[in-house]
């Protein structure tokens, strides 16, 4: 929580005018029942009509300080809570992309979407809910305590009384209530799950014809969310009547106490009146300060959630390793890697490229393909060996150094909702020249043009409004397009017919013929003319080599490469 | 929303109020069918008010009776405080009981509705989910119902007490002083007229601002999707930027709504205090002239203090309900949009029931015979033109051609998810429409390229379809679909679970699963399409022999990439531009050199 708070720091003055207004605000409001209760105690016995109207103006000059004070201080306190959630957000999200592969894949990228989502929302929330009650409400109890306590100390103790009961009655129930509501949400989300299974396998439940048995499975889930929210409303229920009861039951004592006092001469009736208005609001005020105090569990796990990512530590180094060693661009020296420090997921991998050379990269699903494109990119550090890049260990790189040289597909990469232009471009300064002559590379030119808006046409996101091989030409565009150094293809062509396959190994070749092209694929057919072939099996290497010399000596190779004759048939 | 309200009010002005009549009454019979809650709902909600409404009656007539000038008269006095927490006390302990009735009430509606809802989806047309997006559909049944279901819970009651608060505290105050109502004939319009109005301007800045919110999200959650990919180019930095530009534009959204609508309360605040002010005063002044006698007692304008007293109390109760009127007045008009929605898929045209003399299928020979068909998702786009596929039982039948050729769109027909615009299929030489439409479906098995599988253990997800099936045969399928060892390297076997967030299992594997429980079923007739596609060359491989075994015999369709799945049909059929253009065994199409045989030597080239 600390760690946030330090985002409102530069608005401490601003908070403060508001705090100071805002507390004017709310004293005037509480000096209103005390000018009613002087009217009808001490002006109407003098019989004076016209002190009476006096009193009655200064009573809508208070409230008029009172509603004009709490509007200000509610508008400066919406300007802070702006400003604090931008800046946070702002940090947050910066943050989350310059962490390092092994911290996201230990936050999880669902965890890190709702840390910036929902756990900035609940701050946000919070602070603004902070300003607004949290001042309002302190100032409405010590203020009507202390107001109550000089017209009368007994009839105020009385009330005080009744406070902590209203408290905790509030604020237990509250508290109970949140993880009721947390298990609505758990129901709510299977019942949500179950439907959505369905719509998505309609086809196959409608084949199989298992109508009824889908209805009975939801008929579980929808009797267990309608189970769970009973459950949680029956126990909430209970805050408002009792609320209530308290609060009334309070000032019916008042009411028995008063008439004591009275007839002892200690007390008035028209005191009696103020108190049950002083009641009113100060249960009010009791009743917010409880729900905030709820509230604050919530923001403050969630306040720990986003300083848990803002404080992780930056884990790309760069060392002072820059002189070269090696007269090849691209070699991996006894390289071993491994994700979770158990099993070896690279093992002691070793090749080297020249400037223009070709290197294909295949083996099945799990054996390691990516996690070498991943080293390459330094998503994460090899736990043993070396990596260099034109001589230089690949640790000497800063980040904008390594990712100059790089152009990548990966698998399953990433499309956003913006135009095909935007999507290759990247952000990155390219112009629409160099990009047309990129997706003429990658086979895209012409499908893009086919296009009535051409290269200004909408992809959606996720590119769902374009088939699978036009997704990947795109990709390849975006890589081709910066003019990379090493340009990487990471199984990135997979939905490619052959014959486009073919057109863009071509196209590669003699657009790309200075860049070292890295293809990591599953079909042979896309590796075949590399200068060298990589076969993965279970992170280590079963074969190396050209080709030709792989069908000879390399048995899965053989096998893979007979399995694969016949081809594809795919747009 | 707001273009098409004024269109209707423009050129159809009686339509939306009729279906919006039309649409409270339906949902008032969902209300009244649970009339044995909802009756002592309205019991429980008249007594709890009427009890709540007068304690400030007894708590004045104790405070009449410390006031007199004789002293204090202690009888009066504790009989009144009694009656008030007695009045209290039985007015909390009701109004407990009618929320539970109000959940038990609200929840019946709901389950009911979202069970009525769900089952309704599972008898739709197929086209209806594929015209509608999931997200969408799900919405009806969590967000929609919701939606009702608060209204229903919490609006209703809050609407009864609201009537009977506002009228019982009128009734009071106009026992207590008549003149004194005056007061409220100028602050209630204005605090009504003035939360009307605000609430118009200030509502569209928060559905802005949750629009904002929805577009900042939507960005943060796309850009985090590509993370990898905007750091392998080192893009952090732009894309910090963009989301800063969709964070300074949320955020203004928020400070506008935020800054507008703090104008609201506080203002009604103030003309309460207004109003309280004026009963302070002109109650003062009533009560001045009443204790100096010039009002006489029983005359309209005389008040005692503890009249004074009531009627601050009752006009705060009286002003409650005012003030909310506009936020339930919303709440309900969300509601009944969304009941809207509901009630238009309740509304929706299911598929047709089968005939009265529809065959019921008993045993399948498995010809299939399509006859001319013409077809097309929009009658004026037909996708296939005249085709005609005879498949005779045992046949394989692979069809290829380029995405979007109508490939899928057979499937569909065979397994009647659409019927033909013009032709007719045949099943052992009787016309498709003419047989029960679950046995149609049963005498074929599918496998699709999507695969799906649900939440639950992976046994449950192999026997899918086939509830008779023993844990043997269940564990031969596995073992034929190359995906057993696999399983039983799981934490749980054949028990474990598949979730989205539990064991990883590529997609490959899912491919096995469903192909396992392919091999459970003994229907005639086998849909393949691009079953295959995820499975990688090793594996695919080594089921190619257990496919050929789950084909034996079968009536095949097979849709696929790779041509090594395909060579061996008896029949391939090329598909493009809604027809056949090339018909054949592998070699012939070869021979004839066409499209078909383009794309199989590209490869070499």
């Amino acid at each position: 929580m600390k760690r946030i708070l330090i985002y409102l720091k530069p608005y401490r003055l601003r908070m403060f005018i508001g705090f100071l207004i805002k507390v004017t605000g709310t004293m005037a409001e509480l000096v209103l029942p005390y000018i009613l209760t002087h009217i009808l105690e001490n002006i109407i016995i003098k019989g004076n009509w016209k002190e009476i109207v006096f009193y009655g103006v200064l009573m809508l000059i208070f409230s008029i300080i009172a509603c004009l004070g709490n509007i200000t201080a509610n508008r400066m306190a919406a300007k802070v809570t702006t400003n604090f959630s931008k800046a946070m957000r702002k940090e947050l999200f910066t943050k989350t992309l310059y962490l390092s592969s092994t911290d996201a894949d230990i936050f999880t990228i669902p965890s890190l979407e709702s840390r910036i989502t929902t756990d900035t929302y609940n701050v946000h929330n919070f602070v603004g809910m902070m300003q607004r009650m949290g001042v309002r409400a302190p100032i409405l109890l010590i203020g009507g305590i202390s107001l109550t306590l000089i017209m009368d100390r007994a009839l105020a103790l009385v009330m005080i009384a009744t406070l902590p009961v209203i408290f905790l009655t509030v604020y237990g129930i509250s508290r109970k209530g949140v993880p009721l509501y947390t298990d609505v949400q758990k129901s709510q989300d299977s019942m949500v799950r179950v439907a959505r299974e369905d719509v998505q396998g309609i086809r196959v439940i409608k084949a199989l014809s298992k109508g009824e048995h889908e209805n009975r499975r939801y008929d579980l889930v929808n009797k267990e969310l309608s189970r769970k929210e009973r459950k949680a409303g029956i126990i909430m229920g209970i805050v408002n009547p009792v609320m209530t009861l308290l609060m009334n039951l309070g000032i019916a004592a008042v009411v028995g106490v008063a008439a004591l006092r009275v007839s002892k001469g200690l007390s008035s009736p028209a005191t009696v009146i103020a108190f049950m208005q002083y009641f009113t609001l100060i249960s009010m005020a009791m009743m917010s300060l409880s729900r905030m105090f709820v509230m604050y569990t919530k923001c403050a796990a969630s306040a720990k959630r986003i300083a848990e990512v803002i404080e992780t530590e930056e884990k790309y180094t760069v060392s002072d390793d820059k002189e070269a060693k090696d007269d090849s661009f691209i070699s991996f020296n006894k390289v071993s890697f491994s994700y979770f420090g158990k099993k070896d997921n690279i093992s002691e991998l070793s090749f080297s490229l020249k400037e223009g050379e070709r290197l294909g990269i295949i083996g099945a699903t799990g054996s390691g393909k990516s996690t070498i494109i991943k080293l390459l990119l330094r998503f994460y550090d090899i736990t043993y060996g070396e990596i260099r890049i034109k001589g230089r260990n690949i640790t000497s790189y800063t980040r904008e150094e390594l990712t100059s040289l790089m152009g990548v597909a990966l698998q399953n990469d990433f499309i956003y909702a913006d135009t095909i232009y935007e999507n290759i471009r990247f952000g990155r300064d390219i112009s629409d020249k160099d990009i047309e002559k990129a997706t003429k590379t990658a086979q895209a030119y012409d499908f893009i043009t086919s296009f009535e808006d051409g290269f200004s046409h909408k992809l959606s996101s996720k590119g769902t409004n374009i088939s699978g091989g036009q997704r990947q030409r795109i990709l390849i565009s975006r890589a081709v397009a910066g003019s990379p150094e090493i340009l990487i293809l990471d199984d990135s062509s997979s939905a490619l017919d052959y014959k486009t396959d073919s057109l863009l190994r071509n196209a590669l070749d003699s657009d790309m013929s200075s860049a070292v092209v890295i293809t990591v694929a599953q079909r042979v057919s896309s590796v075949k003319n590399c200068d060298l072939i990589i076969v993965l099996d279970d992170g280590k290497v079963i074969g190396k080599g050209r080709h030709e010399e792989l069908l000879e000596n390399c048995p899965q190779y053989l096998e893979i490469s007979r399995s694969q004759m016949g081809g594809a048939f795919v747009d | 929303m707001t273009d098409g309200k004024k269109k209707t009010k423009n050129s159809v002005t009686e339509k939306p109020k009729k279906s919006k009549k039309g649409i409270m009454l339906r949902l008032s019979r969902y209300v009244l069918k649970q009339k044995h809650l909802f009756i002592p709902a309205i019991i429980m909600t008249l007594l709890s008010n009427q009890l709540s409404l007068m304690g400030p009656k007894y708590s004045g007539a104790a405070l009449d009776a410390i006031e007199l000038s004789t002293g204090v008269d202690f009888p009066v006095v504790t009989e009144n405080v009694l009656k008030m927490i007695l009045c209290y006390a039985l007015s909390a302990v009701l109004s407990y009981i009618l929320s539970v009735i109000m959940v038990h009430l609200s929840q019946k509606i709901t389950y009911n509705m979202r069970k009525e809802l769900f089952e309704k989806l599972g008898t739709l047309k197929v086209n209806y989910f594929d015209t509608h997006h999931t997200g969408d559909i799900i919405s009806h049944l969590s967000y929609d119902i919701d939606t009702i279901n608060a209204t229903l819970s919490h609006d209703l009651v809050q609407v009864m007490t609201s009537i009977y608060t506002v009228i019982g505290s009128l009734f009071f105050m106009w026992q207590i002083s008549k003149p004194m109502i005056l007061i409220f004939v100028f602050t209630v319009p204005v605090s009504i007229l003035f939360t009307r109005y605000r609430s118009k301007k200030v509502r569209p800045l928060f559905t802005a601002r949750s629009k904002k919110y929805g577009e900042l999200n939507g960005f943060a959650e796309e850009m985090l999707s590509g993370a990898r990919s905007i750091e392998a180019y080192g893009r952090q930095d732009v894309i910090s930027d963009r989301f800063n530009d969709k964070n300074e534009e949320a955020m203004n959204a928020y400070y506008n709504a935020e800054y507008n609508a703090a104008l609201l309360f506080p203002t009604i605040n103030l003309i309460n205090n207004v109003s309280i002010t004026l009963v302070a005063v002109f109650g003062g002044i009533l009560y001045m002239n009443s204790v100096s006698g010039t009002v006489a007692a029983g005359s309209m304008l005389f008040i005692t203090l503890g009249g004074v007293a009531q009627f601050v109390q009752y006009s705060r109760k009286f002003a409650g309900p005012i003030n909310e009127f506009s936020n339930i007045l919303h709440e309900f008009q969300s509601a009944f949009s969304a009941a809207g929605r509901v009630f238009a898929v309740l509304d929706e045209e299911p598929e047709k029931p089968d005939s009265y003399d529809a065959t019921e299928l008993k045993e399948v020979h498995g010809d299939v015979l399509l006859q001319d068909i013409t077809f097309g998702y929009i009658p004026e786009k037909p996708i296939l033109k005249n085709v005609t596929i005879n498949a005779e039982k045992g046949k394989t039948i692979a069809i290829v051609g380029p995405t979007g050729a109508g490939k899928t769109t057979i499937i569909n027909l065979l397994m009647r998810f659409y019927d033909p615009d013009k032709g007719e299929i045949r099943l052992d030489g009787i016309p498709a429409i003419k047989i029960k439409r679950n046995d149609l479906r049963l005498s074929f098995t599918m496998v699709l390229q999507d695969t799906w599988l649900f939440h639950g253990t992976v046994y449950d997800n192999i026997a899918y379809g086939s509830a008779d099936a023993t844990p043997e045969e269940v564990r031969k399928a596995a073992e034929s679909a190359r995906i057993l060892s696999f399983i039983e390297s799981l934490p749980d076997g054949f028990d474990t679970v598949l979730s989205d967030d539990g064991v990883n299992i590529s997609k490959g594997q899912k491919q096995l699963i469903t192909i396992a429980r392919a091999f459970l079923s003994k229907s005639p007739m086998l849909i393949l399409d691009e079953a295959t596609s995820n499975v990688d060359s090793r594996t695919e491989i080594l089921i190619g022999e257990a496919m050929n075994e789950l084909m034996k015999d079968r009536t095949c369709f097979v849709i696929a990439h790779r041509l090594s799945t395909i060579q061996n049909a008896d029949t391939i059929l090329v598909v493009r531009d809604g027809k056949i253009s090339e018909q054949g065994n592998h070699e012939e199409l070869l021979k004839k050199g066409g499209f078909y045989s383009t794309l199989y030597n590209s490869q070499f080239t």
